[in-house]
């Protein structure tokens, strides 16, 4: 059953970042105020891909909360946290993102970090 | 999916827009650690003290959910999941994935200080290369995906 949540959790959790992102890059910079915030909602209720990525990251939030009822959170976190690698390799090549050298060495210190903190 | 791929750079509408201020984007990438941090620990501490087991049945989680500090819980991390778009519509994935990783420190700091949990010399080694690798990634471009020439970095 672990197993099955985990993959849940990477699955849902790569998808659906990787559709928010480029769903948030074609909206253009949005405002933090109020306006903003409702213009967001009205966004993640006409805008499909946005939609998906919302119901990735419920199902994500819900396998989690799962997971760490019948796993330890030195399993759940790593295993979990591992997604950001996956998804930064991804954001390269599906949202076209320069992922330099110094970028690529900034993401594996901080999972290195998230590995040890799950210790 | 292929669309998805191929059409990435085109859709970007940014470059003809004024690009966020780096200043602005640190302190949005901080109120996004902190509302998810806060929200974690309310519902950390909710599930302590709800005394249900969550299964994958739904009506378990919505009993669940009646709980006041979880409902706290969830509102945060709903307000962290709109702050969280904004901050994607400013900066690529690939920079805003490990600069909100520093979550990860702040939720360890909460669970010692507020959950009694034990934090080793592990845990502060893990906490030091988080920062190290997010203060190198904060020195990256936060935006690269609606350049000319992405490569350069």
């Amino acid at each position: 059953m672990k197993w099955l949540l985990l993959s849940i959790i990477v699955f849902a959790t790569v998808f659906g970042d990787l559709l928010q992102s480029y769903e948030m890059k074609r909206s253009g910079e949005q405002a933090v105020d109020v306006r903003g915030l409702a213009r967001l909602l009205k966004m993640i209720a006409s805008r499909r891909y946005l939609l998906l990525s919302i119901v990735c990251m419920t199902f994500s939030f819900f396998a989690f909360m799962a997971l760490v009822q019948i796993a330890p959170l030195s399993f759940a976190v790593p295993a979990s946290a591992a997604t950001f690698v996956l998804e930064t390799v991804l954001a390269k090549f599906l949202l076209r993102e320069s992922v330099g050298r110094r970028r690529a060495a900034g993401t594996l210190l901080v999972l290195g970090g998230v590995l040890l903190l799950a210790r | 999916m292929e669309s998805f791929s191929s059409s990435a750079i085109h859709a970007v509408p940014c470059g003809s827009e004024r690009a966020a201020p780096r200043l602005r984007i640190f302190a949005l990438v901080f109120g996004v650690i902190c509302l998810n941090a806060l929200g974690n620990l309310s519902l950390a501490w909710g599930m302590k003290h709800v005394g249900e087991s969550v299964s994958l049945n739904p009506l378990s989680f919505l009993r669940v959910m009646l709980d006041p500090a979880v409902a706290t819980g969830i509102l945060l991390l709903i307000l962290w999941l709109l702050s969280r778009m904004t901050l994607l519509s400013w900066a690529d994935l690939s920079f805003v994935l490990p600069m909100t990783s520093l979550g990860y420190v702040l939720a360890a700091v909460f669970g010692k200080v507020f959950l009694n949990e034990t934090v080793t010399g592990a845990h502060w080694v893990g906490t030091g290369l988080i920062f190290l690798g997010t203060t190198i990634v904060g020195t990256t471009d936060s935006r690269t995906s609606d350049r000319a020439n992405p490569e350069q970095q």
